[in-house]
């Protein structure tokens, strides 16, 4: 199994060292690699990790990957999108504060996201949050400038909440979260996603 | 891909422990890994939130602005963040006088204009000012040499606050003080203002090979050390441990075109900071798209060529030798 992240800006290093771990736990064979290049997307699963959004959608576009990235979401390479990944796969998104703004995407997910939901870095926060509907308990977790998923339409499921919101949302090969699993003490969101790779 | 050989969690841990204030935050709640306190439902400012807040710089280039109008152009060009400051590097080179934190309004007007965090400066030691920039809310306070500093002795107690500090550093003695003080994130001091990138290198070389040097040490000589740098012990064998500063580092001081950046990232650096090499060129839009390139795609040669390509030397600023500057001139000496 090979698993790539999007390593051009953000928590790269974090989630690859997460999915090694997982792969570690579940005791599958398999491969990290950073994605940069078209030539890298020869993965079985990817990642898009936390970050600035409109950073990784410009480098995205210049170096001529989200086209090519987005036919293969859509053709069923599974992803998992954190934070800025969220944001990243949403068909609809507005900044809380200074409302729609363009910027490359790839949106192809059933969500409407809000970016900067809870305000600035000062806003930011340390919660528990409910994974049990993927086999994991109560964790810890840790919400940087993060976005809210306001609204799950369409095929996608909601698979947390906390407070008036959605943390983890999947639809069918794409799972957004918008807290920081790569962050937290407990491996279980990439073990789901290996899970979801395996399938 | 440079791993953390330990997960954030295990890194947090030893911060937690190092924070001179953990009682003060462990009776307010926030020291919520400890079983006898309940974490609060929503905890702000731990030091978990603090250190967290970098590692989604990295890869990314934070620009030096003055204005809403810079700030746009940074924007758009894919910064990951801007510092705002009253005068770029350059210009308080050249004005001399105090130089002190930029005007809360214009700080104000460019966090209501862009999406993208800002960062603004405080003189080192000066709280009040700090005080002011989390008041405010800005997203990190930077307590910056570059700025006329407020204590000659001393720096900020950055446990203190709820908002990410940034400092900058030279060596690892001094990367490592700010960080026991409180600092989520290290920048190499470089010399800033002069689109002269060689202190820069310097500084991250140094770091570099005095971490190697820490790795190769007994335990006996770590202690020793750490009496050297005067940081606590664990700090020192943190750092011996994961082979690398334990929080973000990024590059500044004098970087000024894509393949300076890109340089910066092949010594080791996290992502860069830009500060008069764009808005003191005569091309500041495409040169901050293309130092934005260099920045993501720094292993790849054709990249950064593709970058380099989309400015043109011939309105790179003009640059100040380092070797022309008198002692007292240089910014980087301030606050050690």
């Amino acid at each position: 199994m090979k698993i790539g992240v999007l390593a051009y800006q953000g928590s790269f290093e974090e989630h690859a060292l997460q999915t090694k771990r997982a792969l570690d736990k579940l005791k599958i064979d398999g491969e990290v690699i950073a994605v940069k290049r078209v030539s890298d997307l020869d993965v079985d699963g990817i990642i898009i990790p936390g970050g600035e959004s409109t950073t990784i959608g410009i480098v995205a576009q210049r170096m001529g990957l989200l086209e090519p990235l987005k036919e293969k979401i859509m053709e069923g390479l599974p992803v998992l999108g954190t934070c800025a990944g969220a944001i990243m796969l949403a068909k609809d998104v507005s900044d809380a504060k200074v409302g729609k703004k363009s910027q490359p995407l790839i949106g192809v997910m059933d969500i409407s996201v809000i970016r900067n939901y809870y305000g600035r870095q000062r806003e930011s926060f340390e919660a528990n949050v409910d994974l049990r509907s993927i086999g994991g308990g109560i964790e810890k977790v840790v919400f940087i400038r993060a976005p809210a998923i306001v609204k799950v339409f369409g095929n996608a499921k909601s698979l947390s909440q906390f407070k008036d919101v959605h943390v983890m949302v999947q639809e069918n090969n794409l799972l957004a979260t918008t807290f920081h699993p790569e962050l937290s003490g407990t491996t279980i969101v990439h073990e789901y996603f290996i899970s979801m790779i395996k399938k | 891909m440079r791993l953390y050989e330990l997960s954030f969690n295990e890194i947090e841990e030893f911060f937690y422990k190092l924070a001179e204030v953990r009682d003060i935050i462990k009776d307010s709640g926030l020291m919520s890994f400890l079983p006898e306190k309940e974490l609060p439902e929503i905890a702000n400012g731990t030091a978990r939130v603090k250190h967290a807040f970098p590692i989604f710089q990295k890869g990314g280039v934070i620009m030096d602005v003055t204005n809403v109008e810079q700030a746009g152009i940074a924007e758009d060009a894919g910064a990951t963040s801007v510092m705002v400051l009253d005068k770029l590097p350059y210009d308080v080179r050249k004005s001399g006088g105090v130089a002190r934190m930029a005007d809360p309004k214009i700080i104000e007007e460019v966090m209501n204009s862009i999406t993208i965090p800002v960062m603004a400066k405080v003189r080192i030691g000066h709280y009040y000012e700090a005080k002011l920039l989390e008041a405010l809310g800005v997203d990190t306070i930077d307590e910056s040499e570059v700025l006329t500093p407020a204590d000659e002795e001393h720096h900020i107690n950055k446990w203190e606050f709820k908002v990410p500090f940034v400092n900058g550093a030279r060596n690892l003695g001094e990367a490592l003080r700010r960080i026991s003080e409180g600092a989520s994130m290290i920048r190499t001091k470089g010399e800033a203002g002069t689109g002269n990138v060689s202190e820069a290198v310097k500084h991250m070389k140094i770091i570099n090979a005095e971490i190697g040097a820490l790795v190769g040490m007994s335990e006996e000589d770590r202690v020793k050390k750490a009496r050297e740098y005067q940081v606590p012990y664990q700090l020192v064998e943190l750092t011996a441990k994961i082979k690398r500063l334990p929080v973000v580092n990024f590059a500044a001081g004098g970087i000024a075109t894509p393949a300076d950046a890109a340089l910066m990232m092949w010594l080791g650096g996290d992502g860069v900071f830009v500060g008069s090499g764009i808005f003191k060129s005569q091309d500041p839009a495409e040169r901050a798209k293309a130092i934005v390139l260099a920045v993501a795609g720094w292993e790849y040669p054709e990249v950064v060529l593709e970058a380099q390509k989309m400015i043109s030397e011939q309105k790179s600023m003009m640059g100040i030798d380092i070797k022309s500057l008198k002692p007292e001139e240089l910014l980087q000496v301030r606050g050690q």
